[in-house]
């Protein structure tokens, strides 16, 4: 068995500063993590490998530094990394950033064997948008099983996998075909410590860098900025209120009995409203 | 002093003109498209359909909706009631094959719909469907997808623009889709006012054929397992919400914040990190990432309020801020602002409203 796991190197989101005056992100010396969500999707790529052989390949496309996440998944006992790394990917919206990985994937494929599971994170902490899955799954034609909070079972003879997906309500039972393009829900499982053992071969493995070339790319024009139909045309901070917060000096009273008459001050009829709710407990 | 610099735009095609080519100049309209599952519409396609009408009306074209769902009663339900949120017309497809979400099925539904009748602007709800459907209709339409947006507006040359909160949360940024149609974006439950409903029995109906037979789908679905606990899925619609942020700094410190609620009546929530250090369960967490709501009163307790929390309680119709740090963001939007030390407030918020909302003063009021 063949397992591809997509992860991403992000910023540590709650190490992001913002400049105080030109209200841009200060992206200098913040620390990077692999997209947290990512290592669900990691983890259960093991499991399965460890449960049924095989092999898991870890593929990221980011620039050289993202090599520091690749070795990170070969401690925690990844097989093999492969960084797609190339200017021509800068400025990539999701849809060219699914074009750039399904071009890896598939060289992969033909290089290493064509992988039975493609896995990624439901999203990812900087961009958050849950688009880049779906978009590789669909440039594979591979089936789309998104939200997955269980691998149930797995028959690779007969080409069959069982999973429990998230849905709107509830949970979907669902009997889908390899190969197949998994996003992980978080909190699924509990992901595994790096080995020493791990650790000494990772710091000591190849990873794999592919420019575009020779990823196999075959349209550049569907790469990077060039190959993204959305396009951010202003970036801004959002603005104040325009009347500002009314603050609470409680001036000899209680602070929470001030801030009270404050509120039923501003919204008179809240009170009556919350009456009714609390009656209820 | 230097002049404060401007954030530079982003390299590249970011003013390009619109070379729109002769083949997506055809595509018109506005549609929404209704999320429906074990007959009920999710409540974000009417709230959609309120933003809709207004892009509608603007760009001076119609509002469609899009139903897909079994054949029967649920289905044509649906579009009806798209008409009295302002759908000019609904298009339909009907197929048992549709029953349940399946994203073959329904991905053919809509691409071929959009194929079809080409609209300019498509709208769909940010939940686990919504995303997991439009992913995947854009990538084989080839087409842009903007997540989760907090604004959607038609700018001077009729494109779309849809802001959104942009990397690392702290900024907003206003996205076009400048040379491929349809336009799509997606926008999370509670984000858009609910528009008000009006009685409107009649609109255009326009059936179309799924082209795909249960034997043409190979994944099957063999359970669903509803969720138990319907109360922590109520946070969205709940009238008063108290949450707590980093500035509670434990754990137990949290228990104020839901020793608030209960005696409020009210959900309680928190901010991200409380989630990532694993206090609270994911399901709580309002903001950009989590819940969007729209309550009455909202009480946020040691919340510095980032950009992502901000969008997430916007629509509150009074937000309470209490927080030790006079500069924090959250006081930018907050409508009553308390500068003092949540833990200490808190219990005794609790008891004042404890003895306010009490029958016994219930009655003295009434009297």
């Amino acid at each position: 068995m063949h397992i591809v796991v997509c992860i991403k190197q992000v910023p540590d989101s709650a190490q992001i500063r913002v400049h105080p005056v030109t209200n841009t992100i200060m992206r200098q010396g913040v620390p990077t993590i692999i997209n947290p969500y990512d290592l669900f999707a990691l983890e259960e790529a093991l499991r399965l490998r460890d449960k049924f052989g095989g092999e898991v390949t870890v593929l990221t496309m980011g620039p050289p530094s993202a090599e520091d996440s690749l070795r990170k998944a070969l401690t925690f006992g990844a097989n093999r990394a492969v960084l797609l790394t190339d200017r021509f990917f800068a400025g990539a919206d999701t849809l060219a950033t699914s074009y750039a990985l399904a071009s890896a994937i598939r060289k992969i494929g033909a290089t290493y064997g064509e992988p039975d599971i493609v896995f990624t994170g439901k999203q990812t902490i900087d961009g958050d948008t849950a688009q880049v899955g779906p978009g590789i799954c669909k440039r594979l034609d591979f089936l789309q099983l998104t939200y997955v909070s269980k691998v149930a079972s797995l028959d690779l003879a007969g080409r069959s996998i069982e999973v429990e997906r998230r849905s709107e309500g509830g949970v979907q039972v669902l009997r889908s075909r390899l190969p197949c393009l998994i996003t992980m829900l978080e909190g699924t499982n509990e992901v595994r410590r790096g080995t020493m053992l791990n650790a000494l071969n990772a710091a000591r493995a190849e990873v794999v860098k592919w420019s575009a070339q020779d990823a196999g790319v075959e349209d550049i024009s569907k790469c990077g900025l060039r190959g993204s139909p959305t396009v951010v045309k202003r970036v801004f901070a959002p603005t104040a209120r325009s009347e500002k917060a009314v603050v609470v000096e409680p001036a000899g009273r209680p602070p929470a009995d001030a801030l009270i008459d404050e509120i039923f001050k501003l919204r008179p009829k809240l009170e009556a409203d919350m009456f009714e709710l609390a009656r209820g407990f | 002093m230097s002049q404060p610099a401007k954030p530079a735009p982003p390299a590249g095609r970011a003013n390009a003109k619109k070379e729109l080519s002769e083949h997506f100049k055809q595509y018109k309209h506005v549609w929404v498209f209704v999320e429906q599952e074990r007959g009920h519409v999710h409540p974000v396609s009417w709230e959609l359909m309120g933003s809709g009408r207004r892009l509608a009306d603007k760009l001076g074209v119609e509002l469609a909706a899009v139903v897909i769902g079994p054949a029967g009663e649920a289905t044509s339900a649906a579009a009806a009631e798209s008409f009295c949120y302002g759908a000019d017309l609904a298009y339909i497809v009907a197929d048992d094959v549709l029953t349940d979400y399946r994203n073959e099925s329904y991905t053919k539904a809509l691409t071929d719909l959009v194929n079809t009748y080409k609209p300019e602007i498509l709208l769909l709800g940010a939940t686990t469907l919504g995303r997991d459907l439009a992913g995947a209709v854009a990538t084989t339409l080839l087409t842009g997808l903007t997540a989760d947006c907090t604004e959607l507006e038609v700018d001077a040359d009729n494109s779309l623009a849809a802001t959104r909160p942009t990397f690392g949360g702290s900024l907003l940024c206003t996205i076009y889709t400048l040379n491929f149609r349809p336009q799509m974006a997606t926008v999370r439950p509670r984000v858009m006012e609910m528009p008000e409903r009006v009685e409107k029995p009649v609109g255009r109906i326009i059936e179309f054929p799924l082209g795909m037979v249960e034997d043409d789908i190979v994944t099957k679905i063999l359970a669903f397992v509803p969720d138990r606990d319907k109360a922590t899925s109520n946070l969205a619609y709940a009238d008063i919400v108290v949450a707590g942020g980093m500035g509670l700094n434990s754990l137990e410190n949290f228990q104020l914040v839901r020793q608030l609620a209960g005696v409020l009546g009210a959900e309680y929530g928190c901010s991200r990190p409380l989630v990532q250090k694993g206090w609270v369960s994911a399901d709580r967490q309002i903001g950009q990432t989590g819940k969007t709501i729209r309550p009455k009163l909202y009480i946020a307790a040691g919340i510095s309020g980032a950009i992502q929390h901000r969008v997430g309680v916007d629509g509150a119709d009074l937000i309470v801020a209490i927080n030790t740090d006079k500069n924090a963001p959250i006081f930018d939007f907050a409508h009553l602002a308390i500068v003092t030390d949540a833990i200490r407030l808190l219990p005794a918020l609790t008891e004042a409203f404890r003895k306010r909302l009490s029958p016994h003063t219930r009655d003295r009021i009434a009297s």
